[in-house]
C-alpha cells in the first residue's frame, strides 16, 4: 500500500465501509466477492461464541464454541480516502447470528439468488427485510447465462415487494459484479433520508 | 522498599485483564481501519507478543477483519487488543462510514462515484 506516515505523526483519516453478500448456499458469494476485490479475497474464520457475544445462553454450550464460521472479504480503494469491503456471508444458514456482526455498520447488502434453487435465499431475505434496517437488492445469479425464471417470477417466488430491486448478474465477471453493487447503492440513495 | 509492581504493564494490559471485553471509545467494526502513525520501536518492544504483532502488522493500513485474518487471531481478541493500543495512542483508529446507524447521502454519493471511476 501506499501509506506513508508524515513527519509529525499525524495522517489523513481514511474512511471505511462495507457491503454484505448474502444468500443460499453456493449461489457464488464467494465468486462475486473475488470478481470485486482488488487483492486476493481472504478468509477469516470467527468462533461462534465471539460472533454471538450478547447470546449469553451459548456459553453454556462449551462444545459450540470450538465450531469456526468462515467469512470472505475482498477490499476495494474508491478513492484516496475511501476503503469498500465487500463481506460474504457464510452459507450455512445456522450461522445467522454471525451476521450481526458482518451487517453492523453496512451500507446495504445484495442477496445473491441461485434460480435453480430460489428458496435457498428465504432466510437470507427474511433476516435482511425483518431483522435489519440495510437496504438490500437481490441479484440473480445467472449461472451459464441461464435465467430459468423470469425477474418478476423471483420477486413473486421471494414474495419481495416492488421497491426492492432485482438485478441480473454474472457473479463471475467483474462488470456485471460491481453493477451489482452500484444498483445497492443507487436503492441506498432512495432509501436514505 | 518500594517493589516495582511488575504485573502490570503501564503501557498495555494482557486482554486477559479485561476480561476479553472492552468498551473503546471507537467501535471496531470488520471494517475499520487501524494504522501505525508514528512507529516506535520502544513501544513495539514492551507490548505483549499479540499486540506487538498487530502494532507491527498495521504500519500498513489494515481492517480488524484483515488484522484477524493475517495473524490468524480471533476477531475478538484482536478488538480487545487493538482498543488498548488505541487508548494509549499507539494506533490510529480511522472512522468508517457509520454514524448514528445510517450512511449519510454523501457517503453514499462517493461510493458510486468511486465504483463508477473503476473500470
Ligand atoms: N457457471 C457458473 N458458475 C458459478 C457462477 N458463480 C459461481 N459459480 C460456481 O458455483 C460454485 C459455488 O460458488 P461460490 O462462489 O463458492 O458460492 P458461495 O455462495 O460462496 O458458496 P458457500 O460459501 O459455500 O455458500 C463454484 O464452483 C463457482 O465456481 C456463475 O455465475 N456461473
Ligand atoms: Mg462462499
Amino acid at each position: 500500500m501506499d501509506y506513508k506516515p508524515s513527519p509529525d505523526g499525524s495522517e489523513p483519516l481514511t474512511i471505511s465501509t462495507k457491503i454484505v453478500v448474502s444468500g443460499g448456499f453456493g449461489v457464488g458469494k464467494t465468486t462475486l466477492v473475488g470478481s470485486v476485490s482488488e487483492i486476493p479475497p481472504l478468509t477469516t474464520e470467527a468462533l461462534m461464541t465471539e460472533a454471538s457475544e450478547a447470546t449469553d445462553d451459548l456459553a453454556a454450550t462449551p462444545e459450540k464454541s470450538t465450531t469456526t464460521v468462515a467469512m470472505d472479504f475482498g477490499k476495494l480503494t474508491l478513492d484516496e480516502g475511501l476503503v469498500l469491503y465487500v463481506f460474504g456471508t457464510p452459507g450455512q444458514s445456522r450461522f445467522w447470528f454471525m451476521w450481526d456482526d458482518l451487517v453492523r455498520g453496512a451500507l446495504g447488502a445484495v442477496i445473491l439468488v441461485d434460480t435453480r434453487r430460489i428458496t435457498d435465499c428465504f432466510p437470507a431475505v427474511n433476516y435482511f427485510e425483518n431483522d435489519t434496517d440495510l437496504p438490500f437488492i437481490v441479484a440473480v445469479n445467472c449461472f451459464d447465462g441461464m435465467l430459468t425464471h423470469p425477474v418478476e417470477e423471483v420477486r413473486e417466488a421471494l414474495a419481495l415487494s416492488p421497491d426492492v430491486p432485482i438485478v441480473l448478474c454474472d457473479a463471475r465477471k467483474p462488470e456485471s459484479a460491481r453493477d451489482v453493487l452500484k444498483e445497492l447503492i443507487r436503492h441506498a440513495l432512495t432509501v436514505v433520508a | 522498599m518500594v517493589i516495582p509492581n511488575q504485573s502490570r504493564s503501564a503501557r498495555v494490559r494482557p486482554y486477559a485483564i479485561t476480561g476479553g471485553r472492552t468498551r473503546s471509545r471507537h467501535p471496531l467494526l470488520l471494517e475499520t481501519l487501524i494504522s501505525v502513525p508514528d512507529f516506535d520501536q520502544d513501544v513495539r518492544d514492551k507490548l505483549i507478543p499479540e499486540a506487538r504483532d498487530i502494532y507491527v502488522l498495521c504500519q500498513v493500513k489494515q481492517s480488524i477483519a484483515e488484522i484477524s485474518t493475517r495473524l490468524a487471531m480471533p476477531l475478538g481478541v484482536v478488538r480487545v487488543l487493538v482498543s488498548d493500543l488505541a487508548d494509549h495512542g499507539q494506533v490510529q483508529v480511522h472512522p468508517t462510514g457509520h454514524v448514528a446507524g445510517q450512511p449519510d447521502r454523501g457517503l453514499l454519493e462517493r461510493v458510486l462515484r468511486g465504483l463508477q471511476t473503476i473500470s
